[in-house]
């Protein structure tokens, strides 16, 4: 079983990502569970999603403790909350920043993940390129799916149709695909 | 040999011995083949004006409607005392649910008669002002709100008679109630307090809104009628003396409800979408007095000078606002 | 149809599935997304001869479905925790009136303290009013138990709860088979009601009953459930012959057979339990577990039945009896009378508390060898109680216990409100 954590704030779509990732599994013929931890709904509290991916019946309901791939929508997130935790070390991080992870400050907590488990996206502008609208989530996936090769690019891409349908859809498709292509020139 | 004007003072009065009417000018209580919804054998106080006024009110129904109607009953005196287990005394479809329910209950059938198609089977929801301005308001304010096609019908006896006369936001100022008693610098009930749900009901903006009064059964009748003829939300309050209640003498009940039109205690009028349409002038003005003596609810304020006054202007300012005097003559 | 979609939109599926022809909606987390959806699906017309009604609060949703259901028409509500008690003079009233009026109940804590998270509180606030209450494990068995909620009401002409754990189901995205309408219209005729109101038949409904009747009017309504106990396990059955599927009935077991120690709990909590235990009974430990679906009416026979041979019972309960302890363990250990094994109540969960796997484990491992209080609180912060009992010794006006609290384990920042 795959588990995924994604940290942001309200607002940037932390659960919706994390049910297109679940949607993205299911189109692969995979069983996946996604679910949010709520606080009240406000814009900018942070929000934390999970998304739990096998390719049999998911009976675990507990939070992602340990999650093997680990989203941070939301650099500001790490002096506000404590996101590596659980984190193995063999875990994957894909942060939203088009900083580097030693302007991040972060680099005592991911020194530990191996080469090419760390990898910085600037999401929001890809997402504000192709979306217009500072939306970092579909991205990210696109990002995921290079990354780790957890789902197919082409599931996300029906995933976020299937989510977003019209123009706004194929534009997050289109954003999805460049940060897959990015990142896979980069892996 | 001139021909001389005879008055026949039975039509053109308030009675309704109706012998001398042709039987399209009659009130359905009057013809043979009323529906008798609300059947005799039923333990209603003597004189109770709740019982008269619920039967006049539901066989007009049934008449406009042709007998295709359903009706909701909040808890309270009519429920009690029209279905003492295993007996009823409703020859309709009836239903009692709660006290604070009776206009949600009544939303639920209405909507199942649409869904089903049954466009000419109509719903009533009836209670007293207990379950209507009180408890039931929430509800109530609801069915206006979404202008559902209800008819609601308040008979406002001024108190929970039911649990023992207790004071209810329709009870006057100055009237004795088990929780208002006539003690102290204050006696009775506070002036300064109660809501005017039919004015409360005008500001939903609903279809048709009237007061009613047993004390003119004609009117009634043709209010409940003109009320059917109209779909969406609609709401009448008739005025309903309780002789256990208020004190006053069960052969009283018709000349107490009489009176309390007749010195402006409670105007009558029609309103429809939030206007004021129509009024009933007071044909004969009487001060509060000889409304207020007949019931011993009041028998403090008649020793009460100062209460007495706050009573008066309470009159004179609805004699007023809804424009109760100016009287032409004619059909009452 | 196999779809990916969210524990609510199956619901609202499902139930749409059966032709309902009344909805009431009064908004309340954690159940608002199945209103909305069915909404939805009436104003676009794929839910046809439906009437959609927005009421001004949870006492109005069920008295218009008490009217709609007393008109003879498929009546359906949601609400949970404080809409759940704000109707419950309605509550009452419906499984008096023998109406087959059937709701969601999105599982969650009672304030105060307000809180909006799971637990069960608010269904077991109503367990002895007269509904039958069904619990579901997983999003799968929360759309078969609706689509079988009606039929059973339906049959035995009372209302049915069918009760899903708030967030952890509702708002979870799972893979649910949605079944089609052509199997739903077979497995569910449409209504008949036992008494309607109706002007080619008048009667009338509500009456007040005395003394005199009372009695025999309440014991119908206790031996109607307990046929319930037979129709519920029927149902089951004709669902599983058209859906293929196993859902609902009175329990359900996970490798409970030659168990010593056996856990019984309600809900969804079942999946995290059923992982502990595999991983303990690869280490050779004997435990199993017994999921209650039928809460109302309790089983007793089946649940004596399969605890009668354990060591000993954990009843793991996401409720609190104050003053008692635990309300599921008090019915379980009314079923297990007459037995010597002990009957451990453990709550947890509360307010949406996660249950964790380490926890669980920890808990069971106590348990199997007794090492367990007869009442356990799981994962409860001694420390913070110690602190907030000091505190109540030490000043007549120690404040508000909850706001105290918040501010002890850092929820509130302290330097911010001093």
């Amino acid at each position: 079983m795959l588990q995924v954590r994604i940290h942001g704030r309200g607002g940037q779509g932390v659960v919706s990502a994390a049910e297109m990732l679940s949607v993205a599994a299911f189109l692969e013929g995979k069983h996946a569970q996604a679910v949010p931890s709520f606080g009240s709904e406000r814009m900018g509290a942070p929000v934390v999603a999970f998304c739990r991916i096998d390719d049999k019946e998911i009976r675990l309901r507990e939070p992602v403790l340990e999650p093997n791939a680990l989203i941070v929508q939301d650099p500001t997130l790490f002096q506000a909350i404590d996101v590596f935790n659980g984190l193995p070390d063999d875990g994957y991080l894909l942060i939203n920043t088009g900083r580097d992870i030693v302007e991040l400050g972060i680099e005592n907590a991911v020194e530990q993940l191996p080469e090419g488990h760390v990898c910085t996206v600037p999401a929001t502008e890809i997402a504000l390129k192709y979306v217009k609208r500072p939306l970092p989530n579909a991205v990210l996936l696109g990002a995921l799916s290079a990354v780790t090769g957890v789902i197919k690019i082409e599931s996300v891409e029906e995933a976020i149709k299937s989510k977003f349908p019209g123009k706004i859809g194929e534009a997050n498709i289109a954003a999805a695909r460049a940060a897959y292509q990015s990142t896979s020139t980069e892996s | 040999m001139a021909n001389q004007q005879v008055k026949f003072y039975q039509t053109g009065t308030l009675t309704v011995g109706n012998r001398l009417l042709d039987s399209k000018l009659r009130t359905v209580q009057a013809t043979m083949d009323r529906s008798n919804s609300l059947d005799s054998g039923h333990r209603a106080c003597q004189g109770c004006g709740e019982a008269l006024g619920a039967r006049y009110a539901i066989d007009a129904a049934m008449r406009a409607t042709n007998n295709q109607l359903i009706a909701a009953n909040a808890t309270g005196c009519l429920e009690v005392f029209t279905t003492p287990y295993p007996e009823s005394a409703w020859r309709i479809p009836w239903m009692h649910s709660l006290f604070g329910n009776a206009p949600a209950v009544a939303t639920g059938i209405a909507a199942a008669m649409k869904v089903k198609g049954k466009n000419d089977v109509r719903v009533i929801a009836q209670g007293g002002d207990g379950g209507t301005t009180d408890i039931g308001f929430g509800c109530l304010s609801g069915m206006f709100e979404r202008n559902d096609d209800v008819l609601y019908i308040c008979y406002d006896n001024q108190g929970y008679m039911n649990t023992g006369v207790q004071r209810s936001s329709a009870t006057p100022g100055g009237a004795r109630t088990a929780t208002t008693m006539p003690l102290g610098p204050e006696p009775g009930a506070d002036f300064d307090k109660g809501k005017n749900v039919p004015l409360i009901a005008m500001a939903h903006n609903i279809p048709y809104v009237a007061t009613a009064s047993v004390d003119r059964l004609h009117d009634l009748e043709a209010k409940v009628k003109k009320a059917m003829s109209i779909r969406g939300a609609r709401y009448i309050q008739i005025f309903v003396p309780c002789p256990l209640g208020w004190g006053s003498n069960p052969a009283n009940t018709i000349q107490v409800a009489r009176l309390a039109v007749e010195c402006g205690m409670y105007p009558l009028f029609e309103a429809e979408f939030g206007e004021i349409i129509s009024s009933t002038k007071i044909r004969r003005k009487v001060q509060v007095e000889e409304y207020l003596k007949l019931q011993r609810r009041f028998a403090h304020v008649l020793k009460n000078p100062d209460q007495l006054q706050l009573v008066q202007s309470v009159a004179d300012k609805n004699i007023q606002k809804f424009s109760l005097m100016g009287f032409q003559g004619g059909e009452v | 149809m196999l779809k990916q979609i969210e524990g609510s939109h199956g619901v609202a599926e499902a139930v749409g599935l059966c032709r309902p022809e009344v909805i009431c909606a009064y908004p309340i987390t954690p159940q608002t997304h199945i209103v909305e959806d069915l909404g939805a699906l009436v104003k676009k017309g794929q839910l046809t001869d439906c009437e959609f009604i927005n009421v001004e609060s949870e006492f109005a949703a069920l008295s218009v479905g008490i009217g709609s259901s007393a008109a003879g028409a498929r009546t359906y509500t949601a609400t949970a925790s404080q809409g759940l008690l704000y109707m419950a003079e309605a509550v009452y009233n419906a499984s008096g009136l023998g109406l087959p009026i059937v709701m969601t109940v999105g599982n969650r804590a009672i304030g105060s303290p307000i809180n909006i998270w799971n637990d069960q509180s608010d269904s077991m606030s109503m367990r002895d009013a007269g509904w039958i209450q069904l619990f579901a494990e997983t999003n799968q068995q929360a759309i078969d138990v609706h689509i079988q909620a009606f039929k059973i009401a339906e049959t035995l002409s009372m209302p049915v709860m069918v009760c899903m754990d708030g967030f952890i189901l509702t708002h979870a995205y799972e893979r649910m088979d949605v079944p089609d309408q052509e199997q739903v219209d077979r497995f569910l005729p449409p209504f008949e009601p036992r008494q309607v109101l109706d002007p080619a038949d008048p009667k009338s409904i509500g009456a007040m009953v005395g003394p005199e009747a009372f009695t025999e009017v309440r014991y119908i309504a206790h031996h109607k459930q307990m046929q319930a106990l037979k129709v519920i396990p029927q149902i089951a059955e004709e669902f599983k012959g058209i859906f293929g599927r196993d859902s609902g009935g009175l329990i359900s077991t996970y490798r409970a057979d030659d168990a010593d120690t056996l856990i019984v709990t309600l809900g969804s909590v079942i999946g995290t339990i059923s992982e502990v235990i595999d991983e303990m009974r690869d280490k050779g430990q004997k435990i199993g577990a017994v999921t209650i679906r039928s809460f109302r009416p309790f089983p007793l026979d089946e649940i004596h039945e399969v605890l009668k041979n354990t060591r000993r019972v954990v009843v793991f309960e996401k409720c609190l009896a104050v003053g008692l302890g635990g309300i599921v363990a008090s019915n379980v250990r009314m079923a297990h009378r007459g037995q010597t094994s002990p009957v451990y109540t453990v709550i947890g969960g509360l307010g949406g508390r996660p249950i964790t796997r380490a926890s669980l484990q920890e808990l069971f491992e106590k348990a199997m060898t007794d090492d367990l209080e007869e009442t356990t609180f799981l994962d409860l912060k001694q420390d913070v109680v110690d602190q907030e009992m000091e505190r109540e010794k030490k000043f007549s006006r120690s404040g508000a216990i909850a706001e105290n609290i918040l501010r002890d384990v850092g929820v509130v920042d302290v330097a911010k409100t001093t």
